[in-house]
């Protein structure tokens, strides 16, 4: 399955959208930071993991996705929100901790929320995995339309969930799609340390479905191998687990001095960056020239430079909402 | 276990008024669908869904493999979706192995949407010991569910509140944790307590949540329980009466929303309390409610208010050392014994 020029560009664009974003959000992080480093402090406290580098899992997925359908993310999910549509504006502000963010402020970086989009995620490895499951689930029971994807990474194949929500999914032959973003490292500890194979795809064969490994962290193989998967999904063939192979540019958090990573390891990742190399083969593909592709960045920095002013301007809640929203 | 009464009401043991409630709701709302461990076929191991796959079908009582987290986090997902799933967890001891799915989702997903998202799913789980099956299979754990905010709380003592607060608890759009205490289900093989069955109406019908129900009213010591607690509590009401104490028994009914105005009512004019708990003593059930009323007015207080609580260990397994552990009416009389010499 290959994308047409206007998903090629749609893949381009939302690429450069969430690395910019993540540009953006790592510059400002590190305001109020330095000299000293406190997470608490800055426009932007506590925890952030960025997601530069892994965009092609999240275009090459989203590419096949509508608002209706759903997508549950990870601890690290600025790129697949992205990708699926999510309010950046609202998101920006969600980040700073604002009124105006998505859960005016109670959820922050790692609990993003859109329901207009069907978007959430949680901080909590492999937890991702069973909404999205139940949420394949009501649109059988339904018989309304409409798939769910669940990201998650490699980190999160050791963990019951995965095992518990795959067994589930073909047993009961739902419409949903678990992509596994593998970017090599759980925080310091290697694939190599934590998982007794090499590829996670064979895993699939335990549970009866169909596996797929998409070497290279390469946009427009991610788009081929989640077509057929969400296409299975939506014809009422089950469940498709995807491993990609995916790298992340950043540490695990801001903050994270990455001394795990053998020498080298960052400049060979810079080298293979899937955003210059996604440029070059759309413009040598004739999907794109010189010129639109120059379009194509200044519109996404644009999209970035209005959400994080959003964000910026926006008020902090007022701190006795804090005690507002348990219950619905 | 049904026998007629007058006016559409029939004599009925929680486990059918829970499966009633259940049924009743699925006929006018097609998205209550249930899941769990041998719910459909066997109808539950406590009889809590039984009858309710021969009327819906398997693809709304739907058996699960042993997989908590998935399934619970399933329904989490289903919810938010909109549907409203009621899941079984058999046993709330079992809850070690799916909490992620409980406290970090179910639990937080309103919050952490800012209201974007409605979690309408009900998590039924069995509670209770008295029948020597030991600290994997006997606890009660009230105070875990109800101290983490973002779930609501019920547990009910007798059949009417049983099917009131199932319906209510299937119409609320926030996730509602429904404890039922394995020894007052109407199980013969567990051993029930009789004044769990009671006249239930045939009709629909709901409780509402933060209610506490005066169940006995008295002058003189305010008893206050949940579950098999409150049994306990009228049974020594019943003792304290012979000798001429006038015991009022509160029953919580839900401890989230806690009605904490009836329990200080009736504590200003009792002027004691006890707080009977077969959940542990210690950072509880028992603690808070007296918390609520000496943070609230120490001036009414006769006596130093006391709890009939588990004891902070392990359930054990022995038949007398389980007996001892358990509260019981005699316990209730000796606390309200110290209070007199207070």
């Amino acid at each position: 399955m290959a994308p047409t020029i206007a998903q090629k560009r749609w893949m381009y664009r939302h690429m450069l959208i969430s690395r910019r974003f993540e540009e953006a959000i790592e510059r400002i992080y590190f305001e109020g930071k330095t000299p000293a480093f406190n997470m608490a402090n800055g426009p932007i406290p506590g925890e952030m993991h960025l997601s530069n580098g892994q965009e092609p899992c999240a275009v090459g997925v989203c590419a096949h996705l509508d608002a209706g359908d759903v997508v549950t993310s990870t601890h690290r999910p600025h790129h697949v929100a992205v990708a699926k549509g999510v309010d950046l504006k609202r998101m920006a502000a969600e980040i700073f901790g604002k009124a105006a963010g998505l859960s005016g402020g109670r959820g922050g970086h790692m609990h993003i929320f859109d329901p207009a989009v069907n978007f959430s995620c949680s901080g909590i490895i492999a937890q991702g995995m069973g909404p999205a499951v139940g949420a394949a689930l009501s649109r059988k029971l339904q018989g309304k339309p409409g798939v769910a994807v669940a990201f998650l990474g490699e980190g999160a194949v050791n963990q019951g969930a995965f095992h518990e929500t795959l067994n589930l999914a073909a047993l009961w032959q739902l419409p949903v799609v678990f992509v596994v973003e593998d970017n090599a490292w759980g925080i310091s500890v290697s694939k190599r340390q934590s998982t007794a194979v090499p590829r996670n795809d064979v895993r699939a064969a335990a549970y009866g479905m169909p596996g797929t490994y998409v070497p290279g962290n390469d946009p427009l193989a991610v788009f081929a191998a989640a077509g057929e998967a969400i296409e299975r999904a939506r014809g009422g063939a089950g469940p498709t687990l995807i491993e990609i192979e995916t790298y992340r540019l950043a540490g695990h958090f801001m903050g994270d001095a990455e001394g795990y990573r053998p020498a080298g390891e960052k400049d060979a990742l810079f080298a293979r960056d899937p955003i210059p190399a996604l440029r070059r083969r759309l413009i040598e593909d004739g999907s794109l020239d010189e010129a639109e592709a120059d379009a194509i960045e200044a519109a996404a920095q644009a999209t970035v430079d209005e959400a994080i002013a959003f964000a910026r301007a926006a008020d902090y809640p007022a701190p006795e909402t804090a005690l507002e929203r348990v219950f619905a | 276990m049904t026998e007629q009464t007058g006016r559409n009401e029939r004599r009925l043991t929680i486990a059918r008024a829970m499966a009633e409630a259940v049924a009743q709701e699925m006929r006018i709302d097609p998205r209550v669908f249930l899941m769990g461990e041998d719910i459909a076929t066997l109808g539950g191991v406590f009889g809590n869904t039984r009858g309710l796959v021969e009327e819906f079908g398997p693809e709304r009582v739907r058996d699960t493999p042993i997989s908590e987290t998935a399934f619970i986090g399933a329904a989490v997902g289903a919810a938010a979706d909109g549907m409203r799933p009621v899941v079984e967890l058999m046993f709330v001891d079992f809850f070690g192995v799916c909490m992620d799915a409980i406290y970090n989702l179910m639990a937080k997903n309103i919050y952490f949407s800012g209201g974007g998202i409605k979690v309408p799913m009900v998590l039924m789980t069995s509670t209770g010991g008295g029948y020597s099956d030991a600290g994997q299979h006997s606890q009660c754990l009230y105070a875990t569910f109800a101290h983490l905010p973002g779930m609501k709380v019920v547990a009910p003592s007798n059949a009417y509140d049983a099917k009131g607060l199932m319906t209510a608890a299937l119409r609320d759009d926030s996730p509602v944790v429904y404890m039922f205490h394995k020894g007052l289900q109407g199980m013969g093989w567990l051993g029930t307590e009789p004044g769990a069955t009671v006249d239930v109406p045939e009709t629909s019908y709901t409780l509402p949540f933060g209610q506490a129900a005066v169940v006995r009213e008295g002058r003189d010591v305010t008893i206050v329980g949940l579950a098999m607690g409150v049994h306990n509590a009228l049974k020594a009401a019943d003792d304290l009466a012979r000798r001429g104490v006038s015991a009022e028994v509160i029953d919580l009914r839900t401890l989230v929303p806690l009605d904490r105005d009836t329990i200080r009512r009736s504590v200003a004019k009792t002027g004691r309390l006890i707080v009977v708990d077969e959940d542990y003593h210690s950072f509880g059930v028992s603690g808070e409610i007296i918390a609520s009323v000496v943070e609230h007015d120490l001036r009414g207080l006769k006596a130093p208010p006391q709890r009939v609580a588990y004891p902070d260990v392990p359930i054990p397994f022995s038949r007398p050392m389980e007996q001892f552990c358990l509260p019981n009416p005699a316990k209730i009389v000796q606390a309200f014994d110290r209070m007199a010499q207070a």
